[in-house]
């Protein structure tokens, strides 16, 4: 017997962005409030894996062509080079800039460094979280 | 160039991130492991050279005043291993193309070795004592990629072992770490020192001092907490298991040297003799383990638990020729430790058995192989010139001057011990009838392995006879080892 999701498929199709759209808002709002690059990006990979129990493997694969590994790789990177730019720089490893901007639409706006190695942990974290589930729930 | 010293640290990281952009091109793998460990070693040995001129330098993350940032400290201690580990893991590295298998190469195995080696260089260099901890754990997770990968029965069965082993002392590394944190108030190891001696070491931080033996002690395998590691090390293949030998132990090992000579230091009365008995009874369990079995990887295992007790010997003693003795020995000990675990790993390839009642007569068709092993052999047991030798007679000197005679002699002894069960293997392995061997097609890469082994014994020969050109870069590590206001003004500044 073949059952028919449609339930569940039209909710997750409405409730996938507003996952995703949560953890990148909460990815923005580590550094005055709770949340930061582990959080989002969790909430981010709890995403994708509400895509994995809606639709299987193959598709959501096809849907989102994305290398995990590279994608950890690539976090990683950012991460070490945000760190060590400062080392370049002229400053202790680690050391943090930031400034006050003034964008359109957002107003005076403080941009920081550790944003960048944020977003490598966040890349870490859904690339990681995304590699135990498809290699525990695919068998190649 | 105040974080240069954090170049054996990042550099390993950063070659193993651009490993996992292409995990099957092997030959890429190859190359860029190779030449990342060139680098490495060149920059340690340049930082030994600055240290040694310039004094311990330090790098506070970020900028910030000292006690509150994550601090580096490279003094002249964590060099010197941190060097040992970066030849030690570009040998093995070289032994590996040949003998690792592609399957594995193909797996992620560079980037676990690089890796484990950025987490035992973070280890060596790091001057807070939780970033200790997080540094152990980078090297454990990635000896647990190591130790289980290829997914052999024996393999799947000992890293649970090993990881259950390991998760435990890790949590009890943070129940220690809180209880000292709740204690001092600071994680900076040297603003640690700085407050246990202003507080002059109360009780409770004499019962942390052994906690913190515990922990470690499982990680160095002492005493009674060395249970896991004959079966756990025997399990995956030779070049890892030189790797493990040469290195996992040996960060233990310095972590209670760290913390005994830092740290642990108003109530040696306690604290030492503990680390005194303990030191011993571990030679006693390693030696009866040398000599209880026939499997050639176990012999060497069990010389690991004694020279680890060897070392320990030293650091309790407390002088200047125990902790001078015991910086040597750690720094031969990781050398010649691969090397033997090399040379055994082509006596397995050469006769597919690990037992040494197959085994007999390899000398009459690998002259070569059994001519190096017993240098190594002979290294091991510290015969004059070579490299076991020096480190061994000052710390048997540090222990007599310590009034410690019955240990001193039993350290003595046990010396023989080791000399008896490598010996053994050389007998029933190299002389004697020969027995089969493995057809010639099928070890074609004999030579490729021999070359790195052989380079490794000669390091550790030249150790041996330069001992006098290294004194002077010893007796920097004794000086910080023996003086904690030496580590502690150079980190704090005042």
């Amino acid at each position: 017997m073949k059952l028919n999701n449609v339930i569940l498929k039209t909710t997750t199709q409405v409730v996938f962005f507003m996952i995703f759209l949560f953890s990148i808002h909460i990815f923005f709002a580590g550094h005055f409030s709770p949340g930061g690059g582990f959080v989002g990006g969790l909430l981010t990979a709890s995403a994708l894996v509400l895509l994995l129990l809606t639709y299987d493997l193959k598709t959501v694969q096809q849907l989102l062509p994305i290398n995990y590994t590279t994608m950890t790789a690539i976090g990683l990177l950012l991460s070490l080079g945000t760190a060590a730019t400062s080392a370049f720089l002229g400053d202790a490893f680690f050391k943090h800039y930031f400034d006050h901007f003034t964008l359109p639409l957002f107003g005076d706006t403080e941009l920081h460094t550790a944003m960048l190695f944020d977003l490598g942990v966040y890349l870490v974290v859904v690339g990681v979280t995304m590699i135990i589930i498809q290699s525990i729930g695919g068998d190649e | 160039m105040t974080n240069f010293l954090l170049t054996p640290i990042i550099l390993p990281f950063f070659t193993a991130i651009l490993l996992m952009f292409a995990p099957k091109k092997v030959y890429y793998q190859r190359v860029v492991t190779l030449v990342s460990l060139i680098l490495t070693t060149a920059c340690a040995v340049y930082l030994i050279q600055t240290i040694h001129t310039e004094g311990i330098q330090v790098v506070t993350f970020g900028n910030w005043p000292e006690p509150f940032g994550i601090t580096m400290v490279a003094d002249m201690v964590a060099m010197l291993l941190v060097t040992t580990s970066v030849i030690v893991a570009l040998f093995t590295v070289w032994y590996s193309f040949k003998s690792i298998g592609i399957e594995r190469e193909k797996f992620f195995y560079y980037p676990g070795v690089l890796l484990m080696l950025t987490g035992v260089n973070g280890a060596f260099l790091t001057g807070d004592i939780f970033n200790l901890f997080v540094f152990f754990e980078v090297l454990l997770m990635a000896s647990y990629l190591l130790s289980v990968l290829g997914g052999e029965k024996g393999q799947l069965r000992e890293s649970i072992k090993y990881i259950l082993v390991n998760v435990i002392s890790s949590a009890l590394f943070v129940i220690t770490v809180a209880f000292l944190y709740s204690v001092v108030g600071t994680l900076n190891m040297a603003d640690i020192s700085v407050k246990i001696a202003e507080l002059n070491q109360p009780g409770i931080i004499t019962t942390i001092g052994v906690l913190f033996l515990i922990v470690f002690g499982l990680k160095a395998a002492i005493f009674p907490l060395f249970f896991w590691l004959p079966s756990a090390y025997a399990a995956p293949p030779v070049p890892v298991l030189a790797l493990f030998g040469a290195l996992l132990t040996k960060v233990g090992v310095y972590a209670i040297t760290r913390t005994y000579t830092l740290f642990f230091v108003h109530d040696t009365g306690f604290t030492h003799t503990l680390l005194l008995v303990l030191s011993c009874l571990t030679i006693l369990a390693g030696c009866i383990g040398a000599l209880s079995t026939f499997n050639v990887k176990n012999i060497i295992i069990y010389n690991i638990v004694i020279a680890v007790g060897v070392i320990l010997y030293g650091v309790a003693q407390m002088n200047e020729d125990g902790l001078m003795g015991a910086m040597f020995y750690i720094v031969h000990d990781m050398f010649i430790k691969a090397a033997l675990f090399f040379l055994v790993g082509i006596m397995i390839v050469v006769t597919g058995t690990a037992n040494l009642k197959k085994m007999g007569g390899i000398m009459r068709t690998y002259p070569t192989l059994a001519w190096t092993y017993l240098i190594a052999a002979f290294g091991l047991a510290g015969i004059p010139p070579l490299s076991g030798f020096i480190g061994k007679m000052l710390i048997v000197e540090g222990g007599l001057a310590a009034g410690n005679l019955w240990s001193s002699l039993w350290i003595l002894l046990s010396s023989l011990i080791v000399l008896l069960s490598v010996i053994r293997i050389f007998i029933y392995g190299f002389w004697g009838e020969a027995k089969t061997l493995v057809p010639k097609e099928s070890r074609t890469h004999y030579k490729q392995l021999l070359i790195p082994s052989m380079l490794l014994v000669l390091l550790t020969v030249a150790y041996g006879v330069g001992a006098e050109w290294i004194t002077p870069y010893m007796q920097d590590a004794a000086e910080v080892l023996l003086h904690p206001s030496v580590y502690t003004d150079a980190v704090l500044k005042e």
